[in-house]
């Protein structure tokens, strides 16, 4: 009967004890990411993000004590390795998800974090994933129905576009991007000339460009990612094309700005988070991020980060490590810069996972990119 | 009608420089019995080179030409006799497969040294256009023109006329032969690799600005070449640059009046109707393999 008790008292033993171990060791947080492939520059730079922040948030002492754990897996930018990859993320037992960050990918990665209760970030921008009725999934950046408007109102009222020359890139960024744009401009009467779908790591950019040129167009829409932006730049600069090419996000950045060279000059678009904003936070997290990976961030590197200080402050204000309460609390919640300077950026979380924060116009000068602008926040009121 | 001329002018740029690195293809098909699949690889390398070379401040044609030096000694002698002279003896399978393994081997050993990241290439030309009776071109595509065509015919004369380059054809077409007219087979073929390595990275050099330097840059250019190579002819060098010219144009007409959606399909679709119409390619000549 005594060695009976014994038993069971090792068995209880053995049963508690990972239990307190994974309260006590390091917490995981895995990373789904675009090492390869051609979401490349996008990945790099969100992972390159999650892990500065990582850096700082451990050298403070962690998140309620607990050291980060973070894991960077690659998804070669392929959503059925994405969704391995999210498998494997639940059975580590990761506490939160960081990306992917290709909207191809995440539509089809999430349905394992939203099964397991796992918080899943991502820096996915079309608008069907936060439509799918997910309540694990946070955006660390706009969707696109938030960005297009702002870009259909700059064409009509700053550019007097009355024709617009579309090319874009056939996956679910693209396509997604291209559907909401299509919605936001036609209120205001601007005619597509050209509507030209062309393929993720396409390299030439002759023909698409040739098309969109004899359209006439007043004015060009790119949207496509960073390296066939920077191809579609070069090519329409070699055609000599002189209208005005405005795009969301991408073109802008500073991988494309890098690509593109002196074809870069003249771009505009609109961006919701830029290293070259005219904040100091924001300032200061570029210059530690030149600083520990040698090159400059583009958005992706700022979501990535600001991503990373937002697990940290929504884990302390919830004070314990669960998935679903995380999740409760993140529906609604606004955290300020002043409260939380990792953040970056004042931000506000809605019911769907949609964020909203000011937002900026961006014009590449001398290869650089320039703020021209400062758009509110929607939920501001103005 | 100002859209179709350009459209092909800009394609046969585009050829000329698949046709470069095909003629690669042919070349050491020849010379030797390899088929290298790690030929995109080829081209990728010198692009990493020339790079490099930029970055330590030298302008673009020297570092041209220093990694041309370091092309035809990295992937003309150190690939033969390292990878193809001690695997050749056991046929062509193994060669085959090896280079395949060289072509992931490069590819990821680049991805792990330097990272995944693309990187931007300066213009050997300079950006903009010219009109010639209102059909518009541009400096970039006519330099392409001008530089991978001259390439090529240069190498056809050279190949032709010379007695170096006579000696290297006589070499191809029957070894044996070649060896008993005292010939020096063993040089010959070793000149064959210098050429293909010095190619490699004149191909670097006209694809760089527009692919951009990325460690997979070569997978495009590498199927491109070898489907050039099989729709020109493998056995004849002036096939590779009409098989490349061919694909080069026809996938700029289809990009733009039927789609641009199967503008990366035409090379396949080309690439099958020659192996089924004239499998030995459009100016190939059929032949008995040597047993």
């Amino acid at each position: 009967m005594r060695s009976l008790v014994r038993l069971s008292a090792l068995l209880l033993g053995m049963a508690l004890v990972p239990s307190s171990f994974a309260q006590s060791g390091p917490v995981k947080i895995a990373g789904l990411v675009e090492l390869s492939g051609t979401g490349t520059t996008s990945g790099t730079n969100f992972n390159d993000g999650v892990k500065l922040a990582v850096k700082e948030i451990n050298a403070a002492g962690g998140i309620l004590g607990r050291k980060v754990e973070y894991t960077a897996s690659d998804t070669q930018s392929q959503p059925q390795v994405a969704k391995a990859l999210a498998i494997k993320a639940v059975d580590d037992g990761a506490y939160v998800v960081m990306g992917p960050v290709f909207s191809g990918s995440i539509l089809v990665s999430m349905t394992e974090t939203q099964k397991a209760h796992i918080p899943n970030f991502t820096g996915g921008e079309a608008a069907a994933i936060t439509q799918q009725g997910d309540p694990y999934i946070f955006r660390t950046s706009f969707t696109q129905t938030t960005a297009m408007p702002k870009v259909a109102r700059y064409l009509s009222d700053t550019l007097k576009a009355k024709s617009v020359a579309i090319i874009y890139t056939n996956n679910d960024f693209g396509k997604g991007g291209r559907d909401v744009f299509l919605k936001a401009i036609a209120p205001k009467g601007i005619k597509v000339v050209a509507d030209i779908s062309t393929d993720p790591g396409q390299l030439d950019f002759s023909g698409a460009v040739l098309k969109a040129k004899q359209s006439n167009p007043d004015v060009f829409f790119v949207y496509t990612n960073e390296e066939e932006a920077a191809r579609c730049l070069k090519e329409l600069k070699k055609q000599g094309v002189d209208k005005p090419i405005v795009g969301e996000t991408v073109l802008t950045s500073q991988k494309v700005i890098e690509l593109a060279g002196d074809a870069a000059n003249g771009a505009v678009a609109h961006v919701g988070l830029t290293a070259d904003a005219p904040l100091p936070e924001v300032k200061a997290f570029s210059q530690k991020f030149q600083n520990e990976y040698h090159y400059k961030p583009d958005h992706n590197g700022l979501k990535g980060y600001s991503a990373m200080y937002i697990v940290k402050a929504v884990t302390e204000k919830i004070g314990k490590f669960d998935g679903e309460a995380f999740a409760n609390a993140m529906h609604g919640i606004k955290l300020s810069v002043k409260q939380y300077p990792g953040i970056l950026m004042d931000v506000s979380f809605d019911k769907n996972g949609d964020l909203d924060r000011e937002s900026f116009m961006t014009k590449v000068v001398n290869g650089k990119q320039e703020v021209v602008a400062t758009l509110p926040a929607l939920g501001s009121g103005q | 009608m100002g859209d179709f001329v350009q459209l092909v002018v800009s394609g046969i740029a585009a050829g000329t420089i698949y046709g470069v690195a095909a003629l690669g293809f042919t070349l050491l098909w020849q010379a030797s019995g390899t088929i290298n699949f790690a030929q995109g690889e080829f081209v990728m390398l010198p692009a990493f080179a020339m790079l490099l070379f930029l970055g330590i401040g030298a302008p673009l044609w020297l570092a041209f030409f220093a990694a041309c030096i370091v092309s035809m000694l990295l992937l003309g002698v150190a690939f033969k006799r390292i990878i193809v002279d001690p695997l050749l003896r056991h046929g062509v399978i193994p060669l085959v497969i090896a280079t395949l393994g060289l072509s992931v081997f490069v590819k990821q050993g680049i991805k792990a040294g330097v990272g995944a990241l693309a990187y931007p290439f300066p213009s050997a030309f300079p950006a903009g256009q010219f009109a010639i009776a209102g059909i518009e071109v541009s400096y970039a595509d006519l330099g392409t023109l001008l530089l991978a065509g001259g390439i090529v015919i240069a190498l056809q004369l050279f190949l032709d006329r010379t007695m170096t380059g006579r000696a290297m054809q006589a070499c191809a077409q029957n070894t044996e032969a070649a060896r008993v007219l005292g010939i020096d087979v063993r040089r010959m073929t070793l000149y064959v690799f210098l050429i293909n390595g010095a190619l490699a990275a004149v191909a670097a050099l006209l694809i760089a600005p527009s692919y951009l330097v990325k460690f997979d840059m070569g997978e495009t250019i590498g199927l491109k070449a070898f489907f050039a190579a099989i729709i020109g002819g493998f056995n004849q060098t002036r096939g590779a640059l009409l098989g490349g010219v061919l694909i080069g144009v026809l996938e700029n007409l289809v990009g733009f009046y039927v789609s641009p959606a199967y503008k990366e399909g035409v090379a396949l679709v080309v690439f099958l109707l020659v192996i089924l119409l004239r499998p030995e390619g459009l100016l190939g000549k059929a032949e008995e393999r040597k047993v």
